[in-house]
């Protein structure tokens, strides 16, 4: 595109079926960091 | 909803709800606040004035493909997912163990008061905690990953029930296909070759405590004599920190009213050679002399803004390191349950003290109101952890519609607690530092993604 770059291509609304397994870490990693091997 | 802001010549679009980033350039930023309630001759007769026709219609075009995309204007569906969601059974999958009521400094911030919680001096025995890893075991249903962290007070002044604590966890995560995950947070006084070496070996990650220069630190964390406590607990830091070949620790400082210019002792803190670091603002009863005041906020986005600028140019010339709140990971984050349903505290998350006594998290701990039971007969007062459970970003007024809530969560519930007498508000002077954070971590990737020309 000539005028809008894109820096992700990760759209949450894809998480939400594979979403919710609850092996993460806990956060306070903060949730905006954390990695999940699950839901990319 | 679409969050746009300008920040270190970048113009950053957030598509909220998809979590996609957009660097964009002018005639974007300025179309994007018309697009949903303008038709295209309406934007371009908005514009026309400032930019060349052509440019808009381009402009429109591109703004409408990503909105097909559903990585612009992108609805958000999550909150009856989330209501269902939060209804889900839980299971314990983590504990902080006030391994001890007792520290040997007297930080002048401590919420636990000199580590003792608003009551008495106490050090937690193996019993105790013994009981506590197998009430975590059998509340922690078919979750594999368990986490526990050492903390206090001061741990190492009980380093002993830590080491046995942590072998009785290794002997029982075989037992039980589970896998134990260790942490510890100490000050620094006590660390010696025996405790560094078993932390090396047992802990996946350390904090280490300490505020940035040697005034600063020296003036908030010193020893209940008065004397401060950096000169020893640097040396010690940095052989930890090499020791773990900079990885899987942090130095975790505290920031207040007294030291605003705090992106200086960040940039001391690398400058000593730490590379994982976090200084974060001090959450204090307004009247506190240290306590952060709605009128620094001007002052500490412009330290925040400084630090993220100082950290790019950093990255960019190899030798750059991480900022606990700049960290963002915006391909592999986790799934929008878990960004909607915050940190688990009084569900997943608890905290226990020396003798067993169960509370929501540490911040709680010495508030009888949040007292939910103990480790022998396990969670009696399930109506505290009902309240925690039924808490997400749309339970919460201010949180429902604010860009930040994919990266925030909703924020701290003891600092909700503490500023407003219920879980369910927000700690507003965090929130706006919090937003602040989040603008400057996705300027930092854009900056590193090299967006700067068009």
């Amino acid at each position: 595109m000539k005028h809008i770059k894109t820096l992700n291509t990760k759209k949450l609304q894809n998480t939400v079926k594979k979403g919710g397994c609850g092996e993460c870490q806990t956060s306070c990693c903060t949730v905006g960091n954390q990695t999940c091997e699950h839901s990319k | 909803m679409v969050h746009q802001y300008k920040n270190n010549g970048y113009n950053i679009v957030l598509d909220v709800n998809s979590g996609a980033v957009h660097v964009v350039d002018d005639v974007v930023y300025d179309a994007l606040p018309l697009f949903e309630d303008h038709t295209q001759s309406e934007i371009e007769s908005c514009l026309r004035g400032k930019y060349p026709l052509e440019e808009i219609r381009e402009a429109v075009t591109e703004i409408s493909q990503l909105k097909e995309a559903e990585a612009l204007f992108t609805p958000d569906e999550y909150e009856g997912y989330i209501e269902e969601f939060t209804n889900r059974p839980t299971v314990v999958k983590a504990l902080c163990l006030h391994i001890a009521h007792d520290c040997n400094l007297a930080c002048r911030y401590c919420f636990a008061q000199e580590g003792e919680y608003h009551g008495k001096r106490e050090l937690m025995s193996f019993e105790t905690g013994k009981a506590a890893l197998d009430f975590l075991i059998a509340n922690s249903g078919n979750r594999r990953n368990l986490e526990v962290d050492f903390f206090g007070g001061e741990p190492t002044l009980n380093f002993q029930v830590v080491k046995d604590l942590t072998a009785y966890g290794r002997e029982q995560e075989k037992l039980h296909n589970k896998k134990f995950r260790f942490t510890l947070t100490t000050n620094g006084v006590l660390l010696n070759e025996d405790i560094m070496e078993f932390a090396n070996r047992e802990m996946s990650n350390v904090v280490l405590s300490i505020d940035g220069r040697k005034e600063v630190n020296d003036k908030m964390r010193p020893f209940p004599n008065g004397t401060g406590s950096y000169d020893l607990i640097v040396p010690k830091f940095l052989e930890l920190a090499g020791k773990r070949n900079q990885e899987n620790y942090y130095v975790r400082g505290t920031y207040t009213h007294h030291n605003l210019d705090f992106s200086k002792d960040v940039l001391h803190l690398a400058d000593l050679g730490f590379r994982q670091i976090s200084v974060e603002p001090v959450v204090a009863p307004p009247e506190a002399d240290y306590a952060i005041q709605e009128d620094d906020l001007p002052a500490l986005y412009e330290q925040y803004d400084l630090l993220a600028k100082e950290m790019v140019s950093r990255q960019k010339s190899g030798n750059g390191f991480t900022f606990f709140h700049f960290m963002i990971d915006l391909e592999g984050g986790p799934c929008v349950a878990k960004r909607l349903s915050g940190c688990g505290s009084g569900t997943e998350y608890l905290a226990v003290t020396p003798w067993g006594d169960l509370y929501p998290c540490h911040q709680f701990v010495g508030n009888e109101r949040f007292l939910m039971g103990n480790v022998r007969d396990g969670v009696t007062n399930t109506k505290i952890r009902d309240e925690f459970k039924g808490c997400s970003v749309y339970t919460k007024e201010k949180c429902r519609n604010c860009f930040a809530r994919f990266y925030c969560s909703g924020g701290c519930a003891a600092n909700s607690y503490n500023f407003h007498g219920n879980i369910q508000d927000a700690y507003d002077i965090g929130c706006a530092l919090q937003k602040k954070r989040i603008e400057c971590a996705i300027m930092i990737k854009a900056a590193l993604a090299d967006c700067d020309s068009f």
